[in-house]
């Protein structure tokens, strides 16, 4: 009880000090300003890729998996992965016919095509053969249109389902659907458009793509394709379950014999999300220890600050102490002083950093959390508290009869 | 009640090193009995023990050797906290520079004491009003010292040595930096806070001022030289101003 009394006089002196010396303290603070501002933008930084992050990802589906012939991750002996065997079309149906745990099994294949439509183009799209399961095994919507139906898919017939970046390249003004594109030079009509996934995988997401019946993709662009089996496990399935069935029909289907390694990966979201947070984790470690430094820069600020109030002030100290001040309250009353110039000094670096996050939000995405603003002022707390310490500890100690003779 | 011993010195000696080998002997051996509502003041030359005497008196620094009762209480072997404690509670101090806190107004600065002894703000307000009205500064207490004259400000500084009732109040040199008749005023209210019955320890060294009192306590080379009764002592009238 006594002690929040002491804390409660000792914001009310160190508010006159503060207000006393503006100057001084306003340059003071300036440390504590850029550090708080530079952690916190770091601290949004952060957090914003890792929700652009688990948006993005999340366009993957959490129960989807892909069988390719490289790993997403851990890739470190490329021609490893390079020497295996394609992937086949002709798995699909095998898998469909063995497999229990999942629900589709779709195919696709991909390769870089220029699209035209009239006198618009866009160079090198990423062009997929894939069949009508796609739109269920993948999890996308469609903002307009439909998807290519089986006897479609199955007939190869030209029709194709397009991306909402490619959409919007080709036909700013013209309803797409209906109208004929030119893929690599073959004639596809328009059947739908994918809603926009926007997030940070661009390159992966079905923004920038062109999606045709797998027949059409073989006849006109070569049949030798590396296949990709994009898999969604079924509701009620087990995921680790399903992985371990797909493994055993891929080993049989690939000739495997036992004790010979895998030639093929199961990919799925979860691996990206890993290595991910693994590249977060360093990038915030490395940003959080630069930026901590300027705090710490501000830090010595304070404390050369409160070594300078410290004794200019030592005849008050001596007054004080003279008049029944305990060391105790003239440490606090010093704590108190060093604390609340940085706590002004978080307040205001978060008035500042907050703007400069929505400005940074349209190259970056960023986000501001309340827990980034709470402990933003906690840590300016904590840095006025350990940098006054000396200072503070200096003047408590100080002998009455020394101080009182100061001039 | 008057009889009660409120200060017992018992063969007090300081010393100070100044480094190296050499020790400064600042008091020799003093001894010394200072009674409830007695009026007693210090004298002596610079360098003769004087000030460390009234510091160690004020429990503002402690005795190297000897014994120190304050109220029957042994002081000479307390902490720094204990001692503050009864700074705060039992000592009222009146230095020469009058050591007013300069950005804070009259009220606050006589506050000050009640803030160390943990009084609640609206009894600490009325307290310290109180006190400014004894001194005759009711009508100052929102000025701050640089808005008060040298005299006004001596009586401030006595108002905050005031209010928390203490056993003694200790005076360095209270008119050194006064001219005379304002000197001669705060002796006036020092003359009427005897008569109220405070206990009053005048150090000075102008025989003029110490004549106020009615024993002298006379130090030389860090022993009491002399200690008697004032024959003819100075009295100005009380109620003057």
């Amino acid at each position: 009880m006594y002690f929040f009394y002491e804390i409660k006089e000792g914001l009310v002196i160190a508010f006159r000090a503060i207000r006393a010396n503006k100057m001084r303290s306003v340059l003071t603070t300036l440390g504590i300003v850029i550090g708080i501002v530079s952690v916190t933008m770091m601290a949004t930084a952060i957090e914003g890729v890792n929700r652009a992050f688990e948006k993005s990802a999340s366009a993957f589906g959490s129960k989807v998996v892909y069988i390719q012939k490289y790993p997403w991750v851990g890739g470190d002996d490329w021609w490893k992965y390079r020497n295996r065997k394609d992937m086949k079309l002709e798995y699909t149906d095998y898998i469909i016919r063995q497999a229990t745990l999942i629900d589709v099994v779709a195919p696709d294949v991909s390769t870089m095509k220029d699209a035209r439509y009239a006198s618009r183009s866009m160079l090198n799209v990423w062009v997929t053969g894939t069949t009508h399961e796609y739109q269920r095994a993948s999890g996308t919507t469609i903002q307009d249109g439909r998807f290519f139906s089986q006897a479609e898919s199955d007939g190869g017939r030209p029709v194709c389902t397009i991306g909402a970046n490619v959409a919007e390249t080709l036909f700013p003004s013209v309803d797409p659907i209906g109208q004929t594109i030119k893929v690599g030079g073959y004639p596809y009509r328009v059947l739908a458009v994918f809603e926009k996934q926007g997030g940070l995988f661009g390159a992966f997401t079905s923004d920038n793509r062109i999606y045709v019946p797998i027949q059409s993709f073989l006849n006109h662009f070569g049949s030798r394709r590396d296949v990709t089996l994009n898999i969604r496990i079924a509701q009620n399935a087990d995921l680790d379950d399903a992985k371990e069935e797909l493994r055993g029909i891929m080993r049989k289907v690939r000739h495997l014999r036992p004790g010979q390694e895998d030639d093929f990966n199961i990919n799925e979201q979860e691996l990206l999300m890993q290595v991910f947070q693994g590249i977060t984790a360093v990038i915030a470690g490395v940003g959080f220890f630069i930026t901590g430094l300027s705090l710490f820069v501000g830090g010595i600020g304070i404390m050369n600050i409160m070594y300078v109030s410290v004794s200019e002030r030592t005849k008050e100290i001596g007054i004080r102490k003279a008049i029944g001040a305990r060391r105790r309250t003239i440490l606090l009353q010093f704590l108190v002083e060093s604390a609340l110039i940085c706590l002004l000094g978080g307040i205001i670096g978060l008035m500042i950093a907050y703007p400069l996050s929505l400005i940074a939000d349209q190259l970056l995405p960023t986000a501001m959390p309340i827990s980034v603003v709470v402990l933003a002022l906690m840590v300016s707390i904590v840095v006025g508290v350990v940098s006054g310490f000396l200072p503070a500890y200096r003047a408590a100690k100080m002998d009455p009869v020394e101080a009182l003779r100061y001039e | 009640m008057n009889n009660s011993v409120v200060i017992n010195l018992q063969q007090i000696t300081k010393q100070y090193d100044m480094g190296g080998a050499e020790e400064v002997h600042a008091l020799r051996g003093v001894s010394l009995k200072i009674h409830k509502n007695e009026y007693v003041a210090i004298m002596g030359p610079s360098g003769s023990g004087k000030s460390t005497l009234m510091n160690i008196i004020g429990c503002l620094d402690t005795p190297t050797s000897g014994l120190y009762e304050f109220n029957g209480i042994n002081v000479s072997e307390m902490n720094d906290n204990q001692l503050a404690k009864i700074r705060n509670k039992e000592i009222g101090f009146v230095f020469q520079t009058f050591n007013l806190l300069a950005r804070s107004n009259a009220l606050h600065n006589v506050e000050l004491p009640l803030i160390y002894g943990g009084v609640q703000s609206t009894e600490r307000k009325r307290l310290s009003r109180f006190a400014l009205e004894q001194v005759g500064l009711g009508d100052r207490v929102h000025h701050k010292p640089n808005e008060l004259s040298g005299g006004q400000r001596q009586r401030v500084a006595i108002a905050r040595a005031l209010v928390n009732n203490p056993s003694i109040i200790l005076a360095d040199e209270p008119t050194g930096n006064l001219d005379t008749k304002t000197g001669d005023e705060i002796m006036v209210l020092f003359e009427q806070l005897h008569v109220e019955g405070n206990t009053i320890i005048l150090v000075t060294h102008e025989e003029y001022i110490a004549e106020h009192a009615h024993r002298i306590i006379r130090v030389r080379d860090g022993h009491i030289e002399n200690d008697e009764k004032v024959e003819k002592r100075k009295t100005i009238k009380v109620g003057v101003s």
